[in-house]
């Protein structure tokens, strides 16, 4: 019989080579005559170790990581076909300490199924959340993943139970399940995993979600910049509606649920729900006004469920398990788990997901190994481009999405990013308002010009100019965007600027005391 | 517009006429199809949508992805964001912009790469991360942006 191999077909792992080694590696065993098999796996997340090649031996699968092309013919005569010493060996994939720490619900079956493959999603638990919600009544489905507690991964935190709810209370003729896949926080790739790793759990998701509140259509609005992922997806897709698990007829149900991809085209603030929805229906991604809440009147006008990528991917495992099986997880308001993602300046970045609560110390440090360049680790962004700059003092703060909201800071879509002490804050602080200059949908005016203001003000704060002045100014203009604009994007720039500032007032040219202005 | 693009623009615009919220799929596949969306194509995108031409205007301008003049033989997308930042992103900028002797969203004068700026690839844990065309690198080191430079001149 042939020797399973697991060479990773996940983004990251072949922006490392992960594809040349495959080669590499397929062309060696012919040569020497191994009868082995190739499987393209998703990726385990131990990103530092990718290209990450395990081999299925009797006591399981094991690791020999990061392999280089060049590395393939010495491990062919170091035997790795049968687990053989080798500098790049980790013994058992599963015995690792990265992974055996970690509690993965959503993340179960990523880098270790074939993703596209619907026998090994099948075998692997796949689709049981989707029988057992098949003989429940919608608001029995509703009522098991509001108990779940589920709040939305995206980074809103909204209960996706009472969201759900909303929709399923709307008399409509139409109604509609979308998937928010545009990513875009810097620092996350969660969403991408998950699309390419194991497309048919958030396929899935999205069907349970269909039933659970009527709506017969459902579309992934996912970013431009994840080429893999929609080609992954859409495998997926076609083989799911093939075998009945999407299309007219659900599992022979009479049910009926279309599912689509659709291409975002490069937007930051089409992240944001309502912005979604118009570049849905064709539009520029202008923010809508609220209310109407989209679950009222959302795509096209209908009742419209919009949930984030890992919320709907959680959902097959709280069905299948029960709401109890995943409350039980996490602290507090914040219940299961988070997909953490950790990087920028980190050793060991990579995927970890755990329950709500460990602290980002034993993340940055037990996890991630200190940073990667050896320096301290001076200051995390938690959340993406619109999260808090945390210093080293906050490092104790526990995951959790209130334990996060007592110190000025976000959680959001679950992503860290380390910088080491050659940071410059203030520079990240004017980052932070270009970054919002350039994604500006431009509809309300704090964002659309106080962002330009703010990389104005922020100029002449670095470059000396009257610091105390100019910073007083920041603050008036982070009061104004905070407070009066229409969505996240211009509303939360402050938080990265004045976290920036209040916790690193000397990058500023000024003394702590005079930072509070 | 060359007969050829008008030709390939008509047969993309009766794929996606009658799909709901088409125009993104539409101005995805004539930029797929021809590198860019020529703006003499807005009006008969709007005639068949039913759309003005400054509404098509207002769509394509709206999105970063959407170009309206031909790139270059590839395309240099350099991640600016908060993660690559911490790798030592913006040394690298500075560096793949002095050897090409050109800023964002230009070509080169050989006609071999246009560079744009990106804002998070999702590779975030292996920064700092380039993408050339539909290809993402990640952990790129000077030499590393280099030889994808010189890779990318000398192929076609």
């Amino acid at each position: 019989m042939s020797i399973k191999v697991y060479i990773p077909r996940d983004s990251a792992a072949c922006s490392v080579g992960a594809d040349q080694v495959a080669m590499h590696i397929a062309v060696e065993a012919a040569r020497r005559g191994a009868d082995i098999q190739i499987i393209r796996n998703g990726s385990r997340g131990m990103h530092w170790l990718e290209p990450l090649v395990e081999v299925e031996t009797t006591a399981g699968r094991i690791a020999y990581g990061p392999v280089r092309p060049e590395d393939v013919s010495e491990l062919f005569d170091c035997n790795f076909l049968y687990g053989g010493q080798h500098h790049l060996l980790h013994g058992l994939t599963e015995a690792l300490p990265w992974l055996q720490q970690q509690e993965r619900l959503t993340f179960a079956r990523v880098g270790i199924t074939d993703p596209v493959s619907l026998q090994d999603y099948i075998a692997h638990d796949g689709y049981r959340g989707l029988r057992r919600a098949l003989e429940m009544a919608p608001e029995a489905i509703v009522q098991e993943v509001t108990d779940s507690g589920l709040r939305g991964r995206g980074g809103a935190a909204f209960p996706t139970g009472i969201k759900w709810k909303t929709v399923l209370g709307c008399e409509a003729d139409q109604k509609y399940i979308v998937c928010n896949a545009d990513e875009g926080d810097s620092g996350t790739f969660s969403d991408r995993m998950v699309m390419e790793g194991d497309p048919y759990v958030l396929i899935e998701g999205m069907t349970i979600a269909a039933l659970a509140v009527g709506a017969t259509k459902g579309y992934i609005y996912l970013r431009s910049e994840y080429p893999d992922a929609l080609i992954t997806l859409n495998d997926a897709i076609d083989r799911a509606n093939s075998a009945g698990y999407l299309g007219n007829d659900i599992l022979g149900s009479g049910r009926q649920f279309q599912l689509e991809v659709r291409r975002a085209a490069g937007a930051y603030v089409c992240g944001e729900e309502t912005s979604l929805l118009e570049s849905l229906e064709g539009k520029r991604g202008l923010v809508r006004f609220k209310p109407p809440l989209p679950a009222i009147e959302g795509l096209f006008g209908k009742p419209t469920v919009v949930n984030n990528v890992i919320s709907l991917a959680s959902v097959p495992i709280i069905l299948d398990k029960g709401a109890a099986y995943y409350r039980d997880y996490g602290m507090g308001r914040s219940r299961g788990t988070l997909p953490i993602q950790l990087a920028g300046n980190i050793k060991h970045g990579g995927l970890i997901e755990k329950a709500f609560g460990i602290t980002l110390r034993e993340l940055l440090y037990d996890f991630g190994g200190g940073s990667a360049s050896g320096r301290p680790i001076r200051a995390v962004q938690v959340g993406g481009p619109l999260g808090s700059y945390l210093p080293e003092s906050q490092f104790d703060t526990p995951l959790d999405y209130e334990k996060f909201s007592e110190i000025w800071a976000v959680l959001g879509h679950g992503g860290i990013v380390a910088f080491d002490d050659t940071v410059d804050m203030a520079k990240m602080a004017r980052y932070a308002f270009e970054f919002c200059a350039i994604e500006s949908c431009g509809k309300c005016t704090p964002c659309r010009i106080g962002s330009t203001r703010g990389v104005e003000v922020m100029d002449k704060i670095i470059a000396g100019k009257q610091p105390v002045k100019h910073i007083e100014l920041v603050r008036d203009l982070s009061d104004t965007m905070l407070n009066g604009s229409l969505c996240a994007l211009g509303g939360m720039t402050p938080y990265p600027v004045l976290s920036a500032l209040n916790h690193f007032p000397e990058d500023f040219g000024i003394e702590a005391a005079q930072s509070a202005a | 517009m060359k007969a050829r693009s008008t030709q390939n623009i008509e047969h993309h615009i009766d794929r996606y006429r009658a799909v709901e919220g088409g125009l993104l799929p539409l101005l995805h596949a004539i930029q797929d199809d021809l590198g860019y969306i020529p703006q003499d194509s807005y009006a008969i995108i709007g005639k068949a949508l039913n759309l003005s031409v400054a509404e098509v205007h207002g769509v394509v301008s709206f999105y970063h992805h959407f170009r309206t003049s031909a790139p270059g033989r590839h395309i240099l997308q350099l991640c600016r964001a908060e993660s690559c930042q911490a790798m030592g992103a913006t040394a690298l900028e500075h560096e793949a912009k002095s050897c090409l002797g050109i800023d964002f969203h230009q070509t080169t004068a050989d006609g071999a790469i246009t560079l744009e700026p990106v804002y998070c690839l999702g590779n975030c844990s292996l920064s700092p991360s380039v993408m050339l065309d539909e290809q993402v690198h990640g952990r790129v080191t000077s030499e590393k942006l280099n030889a994808l430079i010189q890779a990318a001149r000398s192929s076609e």
